[in-house]
């Protein structure tokens, strides 16, 4: 077969879902760095979110399965560091499915600015750390509802 | 063949610094781990185990390269689990029991105000890959510190139980507090090859940045300069950290190889 172009490289990713938020893609998470062919070897440079998260050897097989599953043999995946990750590669896409999902996304005064269920602004801080390393657990003083907040970093 | 420019830095001194900072983020990170399940309450449960998580996680880049600069077809892994106690580099405070919550709050905080100055550092390294590291995990320590710092306050300008046992944690651990600014021949060849700073150059701004706190915190920081020391040289461990690796690594004893 012929080589797919880059695009649809990227548009196949865009279908990759993360494993511990189904609703965003890999894409939209902002940790595919690059992709790029090297002679008949598609290069996919990954970048981790937290040096521990155990979603990333997870992520790295489901790249690979899906494309493999796309018909590319030859894959190489690379993991970057540096830069380090930020949540200002998230996608707006991402950002809005995430609101959508129920996970305030992140903001950069360092906390979410509504209610990810009932729109409201009078919220208060659970606790730094939440369900995964990229999130942490807020209220809803309006509707009382607990909220998973999508840390900013 | 290395490159000639890595046959200038002292190989064997690289390697020992690196042991060293992976093998701080292995043993706090499997005394934090301790807590998983016992916690007071479920939100400080969960931030623990985050933190916890985070360090194995900088672990496994500080031992996977110090096993690449080693070059014996290691890794992180073996590292970890497949060396005895004195083959260890951490500090002594990182492998001091738990104590009670505050205990490890304390401990916690001491320890991330020392990690937090020293990434900022590193992150201007000479080497690339130490530089790369370092700037991925002080993202994580910065949360950390914010969190520590904040629950040292939160206890010791607390209840008169809480504040007691915070300086009763504080009086503990202070004394092996110096042994994170000692500095000898690994760190001086550290310095000259643009690797890592000196350790010693570290401890004026750690203690402004701990006194304020703990000034927030009520508690008053301990006269005595004694230091215990001897972890980060291999020299001598306290006890606890036997019993830390009889039970990290007891599976990997007892069934070499074993993978899930």
């Amino acid at each position: 077969m012929s080589q797919p172009d880059l695009k649809q490289v990227w548009e196949w990713l865009d279908g990759v879902p993360d494993p511990e938020i189904p609703v965003i893609s890999l894409v939209d998470l902002g940790i595919i760095r690059g992709v790029d062919w090297q002679g008949d070897t598609l290069i996919v440079t990954v970048t981790p979110t937290y040096s521990g998260c155990p979603a990333t050897s997870i992520i790295n097989m489901d790249i690979e399965t899906a494309l493999r599953g796309h018909g590319i043999d030859k894959l190489e995946l690379k993991r970057q560091l540096s830069p380090a990750w930020t949540t200002d590669w998230l996608t707006q896409k991402g950002r809005d499915a995430l609101e959508e999902y129920g996970i305030a996304p992140p903001q950069p005064a360092g906390g979410p600015s509504r209610c990810p269920r009932c729109g409201g602004e009078n919220l208060e801080k659970l606790s730094q750390f939440g369900s995964t390393p990229c999130k942490a657990h807020w209220r809803c003083k309006d509707c009382l509802e607990p909220f998973d907040y999508f840390k900013c970093i | 063949m290395a490159p000639m420019t890595e046959n200038a830095v002292d190989q064997a001194a690289l390697l020992q610094f690196l042991l060293r900072m992976g093998d701080n983020t292995l043993i706090l990170g499997h005394r934090v781990s301790e807590w998983c399940g016992h916690s007071p309450v479920l939100e400080e449960d969960i931030a623990l185990a985050n933190t916890a998580l985070d360090l194995i996680g900088q672990t496994q880049l500080w031992l996977g390269l110090a096993a690449e600069v080693e070059g014996q077809g290691g890794d992180a892994d073996k590292l970890a689990f497949l060396r005895d106690a004195w083959d260890f580099r951490n500090v002594l405070l990182v492998e001091l029991p738990n104590g009670d919550f505050g205990q490890t709050l304390m401990r916690q905080f001491l320890f991330d105000t020392w990690q937090s100055i020293m990434l900022g550092r590193l992150m201007k390294s000479s080497d690339p890959r130490v530089a790369a590291i370092a700037e991925k995990a002080s993202k994580e320590v910065a949360y950390h510190v914010e969190r520590s710092a904040d629950t040292v306050v939160g206890l010791g300008d607390g209840t008169a139980e809480s504040h007691d046992r915070m300086q009763a944690a504080l009086d503990y651990l202070y004394p092996y507090v110096g042994e994170m600014f000692l500095s000898d021949e690994v760190d001086a060849a550290m310095v000259a090859a643009g690797i890592a700073p000196d350790p010693a150059d570290l401890r004026s701004e750690y203690d402004a940045l701990v006194g304020k706190v703990l000034a927030h915190a009520t508690l008053a920081v301990p006269d005595g300069k004694y230091t215990h020391k001897g972890g980060r040289t291999g020299y001598m461990h306290t006890e606890y950290l036997g019993h830390v690796l009889t039970s990290m690594q007891w599976l990997q004893r007892a069934y070499p190889g074993a993978e899930w």
